[in-house]
């Protein structure tokens, strides 16, 4: 789960990182009450789970109170790339003298943390590591050991930042691992012309697997724009809302996302990404089936199942009494294959649901599906 | 011969006495796997019956493998006990951990990880299905029924794709089925597949199953270029997954332009591996390249 900025800047603030005065308002009127505590004259900021804010209009500087609500006002609500902004954070300016860059972030292939520093934050950090790579420092980090005082010192004189910052980084260390993120950015980490060091901006993402450790921030993330997707999240559904009109249904990941592709592959564009996982219970069959009939794009809906551990007969089962739960609007392809592939086909055809057809090869039932949304 | 697993393999199973340890322990004997022995310090001394075969349980996995000669473990314990339990394993001296458990946190991941990497002890996973040598042994959660034996050899991020794969080519068969997880970090890479079934004699031909997220794949096809002499046939699924949405594994992200399902086919392709544009035309394309060699 990504945190807002605002989260972000609290967190830092708790582990002793140096951040600009500000405060998260949902309001314009309470905006105005905010710029008016911190002096006046403050910087608007839109509170988007996204990048590229500052050139969506998305962070405004505001001269007074008043300015700051007008700013709000016109802030909230506002869609930067497909996020509605629901919140806004007001900060006091600061005025700056140079802007760094520093994070930890994942490095997949070696299994490890990685700091990523460089002396040129502020922009782009991608831009700079794609055309001057020297300019950005990569130290990998040993999980045995961290980032102790000896370590931040390395990353600080590696990326040629000034040794003031090793204590930051030390801090963003304890920040990543205490609050298991499996990201901490801060981007720019400035030097104010009054000699502070302040992380302006940051990005944190917490490790969803970790919630059962991280009580804090409670349970599931509730940040679904998409309605469906809140409704099917409040399920327990794994769940992506798509912008097609070919609804999916499938067991496992993997399968699930190689079944868009194969609706994508025949001209019809998938709905949704729903997997029910290996299980495959007529519940979570009910459930599945009801958010993606809601969803009034979508024409046809395509139940793609490999029966592996589960047989495809319990499968059918479960298709079976989900079809008695709720009612299908829709026509339904479905595609059996794997253990008691005959079996399940058999259990749906003597259920002999007028809107519901079978379709043995993944591909072929792509192919129908994609001919029923048209 | 195989990779990894064989009938030789004699399986720990960490986690037996849980639900899922119970039920998968069972399949697995009913596959011919040798499982020696259970992993449970509340029940140490204690055996378990799984159709007339009395399976012991130890306390730990060093007292497993002093009484067995134990040299695989597969790990179902709960997601906050994984970094004990391979830690363990990797103390313990075991080459080969296959952790099933889904849900483990990254830090812990990172950590056991790097300890196992130290001590020498291979991690299949985690998230992952496991691993199957068909008509030989089965460590994890892979159906065993799908294929017989055969002569090629797969490696999969995903699970239920790889069951697809193995149920389309079940005619031709399967040297070893390995699910290496989607999970961020892993501890058996495609690379490490890819080379094993290189040297593995009975393997003629490799399927190579990823999907979007990270850069395994660009990896892979780099260290195909250079490395296997094998034929490698491959798919990627993602295509249609929008960017910076989370499609299910942990791994299957897509963030910016590099770790596209588009740009692993190209470099799978240019590295002289034909991509499948669907699981079934990936297994036709096995067909063709083991018919005319």
């Amino acid at each position: 789960m990504d945190l807002f900025e605002y989260q972000a800047r609290e967190l830092f603030e708790e582990y002793g990182v140096s951040v600009p005065a500000a405060e998260a308002a949902d309001t314009a009127k309470e905006a105005r009450r905010i710029a008016d505590r911190l002096g006046g004259r403050v910087v608007v900021k839109a509170q988007v789970k996204t990048g590229g804010r500052g050139k969506a209009g998305g962070v405004k500087l505001a001269a007074d109170p008043a300015a700051a609500e007008l700013t709000a006002r016109a802030i909230l609500g506002m869609d930067i790339k497909g996020h509605t902004v629901h919140q806004v954070m007001l900060a006091q300016p600061v005025e700056i003298e140079t802007e760094f860059y520093v994070s930890y972030v994942l490095d997949r292939a070696a299994g490890r943390f990685l700091a990523i520093a460089s002396a040129e934050g502020g922009m782009e950090i991608e831009e700079v590591a794609a055309t001057r790579p020297e300019a950005v420092a990569r130290v990998p980090i040993d999980p045995s050991h961290g980032v102790t005082a000896d370590k931040a010192a390395e990353i600080a004189r590696a990326a040629r930042l000034p040794p003031e910052t090793a204590d930051v980084l030390v801090k963003l260390w304890t920040v990543l691992t205490e609050e298991d993120a499996v990201l901490v950015e801060v981007n720019p980490l400035v030097r104010t012309r009054d000699g502070r060091l302040l992380a302006l901006d940051g990005k944190v993402t917490l490790d969803d697997n970790a919630r059962f450790r991280q009580a804090r921030w409670g349970g599931a993330d509730t940040d679904h724009d998409d309605p469906l997707e809140a409704r099917a999240a409040a399920k327990g559904l794994n769940y992506v809302k798509l912008d097609g009109r070919v609804g999916v249904i499938g067991n496992g990941a993997g399968l699930v996302m190689s079944t868009l592709d194969v609706v994508a592959g025949c001209g019809a564009r998938p709905a949704n990404f729903l997997d029910i996982g290996g299980g495959a219970s007529a519940q979570v069959m009910a459930d599945g089936l009801s958010v993606i009939l809601s969803d009034r794009d979508v024409r046809s809906v395509f139940v793609n199942v490999f029966g592996g551990i589960t047989a495809c007969d319990a499968v059918a089962d479960g298709v079976v009494q989900a079809l008695d739960e709720i009612r299908l609007t829709k026509p339904l392809v479905v595609r059996l294959d794997g253990n008691n592939a005959a079996q399940g086909r058999a259990v749906l055809d003597d259920h002999r649901h007028p809107l519901v057809e079978q379709v043995t090869t993944m591909d072929g039932a792509a192919q129908r599906a994609a001919q029923l949304a048209k | 011969m195989a990779i990894y697993l064989t009938q030789e393999s004699k399986v720990l199973v960490q986690g037996m006495t849980g639900a899922e340890g119970m039920k998968h322990t069972r399949r697995m004997l009913a596959a011919g796997t040798d499982i020696v022995g259970g992993v449970n310090p509340r029940k140490a001394g204690r055996t378990v019956d799984f159709d007339g075969r009395a399976v012991p349980v130890f306390g730990s996995v060093r007292e497993g493998i002093e009484a067995t000669g134990a040299d695989v473990t597969v790990v179902f314990v709960p997601p906050a006990f994984c970094r004990a339990a391979v830690t363990e394993v990797a103390e313990a001296g075991i080459g080969l951990a296959v952790v099933i458990t889904e849900g483990i946190p990254v830090h812990d991941a990172v950590a056991f990880q790097t300890y196992a990497k130290q001590r020498g002890t291979r991690v299949v996973g985690p998230n992952c299905p496991g691993l199957i040598t068909p008509g030989q042994a089965n460590a994890g959660i892979i159906p065993a029924d799908i294929t017989e034996p055969g002569r090629i050899g797969l490696v999969s991020k995903s699970g239920t794709l790889t069951y697809q794969l193995m149920y389309e080519l079940r005619d031709i068969g399967f040297s070893t089925c390995v699910g290496i997880g989607g999970d961020p970090v892993i501890g058996t890479t495609h690379i490490d597949c890819l080379r094993a079934f290189e040297d593995d004699p009975e393997t003629e031909l490799v399927v190579l199953i990823g999907e979007i997220g990270g850069d395994a794949e660009e990896r892979a096809a780099a260290y195909i270029r250079g490395h296997v002499t094998k034929p490698v046939v491959g798919y990627v699924a993602g295509f249609t997954a929008p960017e910076g949405k989370t499609m299910g594994h942990a791994g299957a992200i897509v963030s910016g332009s590099s770790g596209t399902a588009r740009a692993k086919q190209e470099a799978l392709e240019s590295a002289g591996v034909r991509v499948g544009a669907t699981p079934t035309e990936t297994a036709r394309l096995v067909l063709e390249r083991l018919a005319s060699p």
